[in-house]
């Protein structure tokens, strides 16, 4: 299952687990007022990861009542299935454990734990545990931590595929609050860094790349817009913009001195 | 007359469909993506057809859903 990967025709892919994406933007699929507009706005922004929730089923609906399953073809995207809402290592990895059945075997699983029902803060000694055994198990943990050097640097060493520090609380839309300490996790980390939660409008998402991130997951940020599907594209084209300029290479910054942009030879007397 | 739990519900059913694939099955659940713990262990789809419920036993369906 899942997308195909292009390796060969991406100038600057997204690599995670060895496997290739042309999109840094990865999203979120829930808070959407309902499936078309999900379809809709997922597709404007160009992702190709999509997360999704495992939760109990309704049981007793029509048989061919609508799912997201239909909105978001399977073939189309990559499913990265969570384990939001879970506050312990063993509710997350028997949530994860599920995931992997319902979606034939599919080893990536984003990973949370959470330890704070209104900050919704990772509990990251749960966290760490849980990553330990879904490792163990096979799979390929993209885990989602606080913006702590060290915790990433031992989640990395216990080989998550992608780290992936909140920029601030989930949901809040606080934007890049401690730029610096993302810095410190990317530039020690030898694996994808993603910034998840946090993000609020394009240039949060514009920042983390310039940052060095390598990729950028949100949800609320989109779905929660007055136009989500314009929103969608805004992040699509945040992402970009961002990735280009950390490739590029900004300008050093200047304190307190200017430097005219035109020539100063060659003025009228 | 078989006596279960369905995500957290009890359900009685008739006795006839003691396979856990009769059982999706009856639940509306027949060709739907989901996965199925019975009893804490998952049940891989390949077995539905040959794992038998008895009563008492509960069981967890899941299934994926909008979430960031």
């Amino acid at each position: 299952m899942n997308a195909p990967a292009r390796h060969s025709a991406l100038a600057d892919p997204l690599v995670i687990a060895g496997r290739a994406y042309g999109s840094r933007l990865l999203v979120g699929t829930g808070k959407y007022r309902d499936f078309a507009q999900t379809r809709e706005a997922i597709s404007a922004s160009g992702a190709e990861i999509v997360t999704v929730a495992i939760r109990r089923t309704n049981i007793g609906q029509e048989a061919d009542a609508p799912s997201l399953l239909d909105a978001l073809p399977i073939a189309e995207y990559t499913y990265l299935p969570n384990s939001a809402g879970c506050y312990t290592a063993a509710d997350a990895v028997r949530t994860l454990r599920l995931a992997r059945e319902l979606l034939d075997g599919h080893p990536l699983a984003k990973l949370e734990v959470l330890g704070n029902a209104n900050t919704l803060y990772p509990n990251v000694r749960e966290t760490l545990s849980a990553a330990e055994v879904l490792i163990a198990d096979g799979f390929e943990v993209l885990v989602y931590t606080s913006d702590d050097p060290i915790i990433a640097r031992e989640l990395e060493d216990i080989g998550c595929v992608a780290i992936m520090p909140l920029a601030s609380l989930i949901g809040s839309g606080m934007g890049i609050l401690n730029p610096w300490n993302l810095r410190l996790i990317i530039e020690q980390a030898n694996v994808p860094v993603l910034v998840d939660a946090g993000v609020g409008t394009a240039s949060d998402a514009a920042i983390a790349m310039e940052l060095g991130c390598a990729g950028v997951l949100m949800n609320t940020a989109i779905a929660q817009a007055q136009d989500p599907v314009r929103m969608a594209r805004a992040m699509k084209l945040a992402v970009e913009a961002g990735r280009e300029a950390f490739l590029a290479g900004r300008m050093p910054k200047k304190l307190y001195s200017a430097s005219p942009s035109s020539p100063v030879s060659g003025l009228i007397s | 007359m078989l006596l279960l739990t369905v995500n957290g519900i009890e359900r009685t059913l008739s006795s006839d469909e003691t396979t856990l694939a009769r059982i999706v099955q009856h639940l509306n659940l027949e060709g739907k993506r989901i996965a199925v713990e019975l009893n804490g262990e998952i049940v891989p789809k390949s077995r539905y057809s040959v794992t038998h419920l008895r009563n008492g036993d509960k069981l967890e369906v899941v299934a994926a859903i909008g979430g960031g």
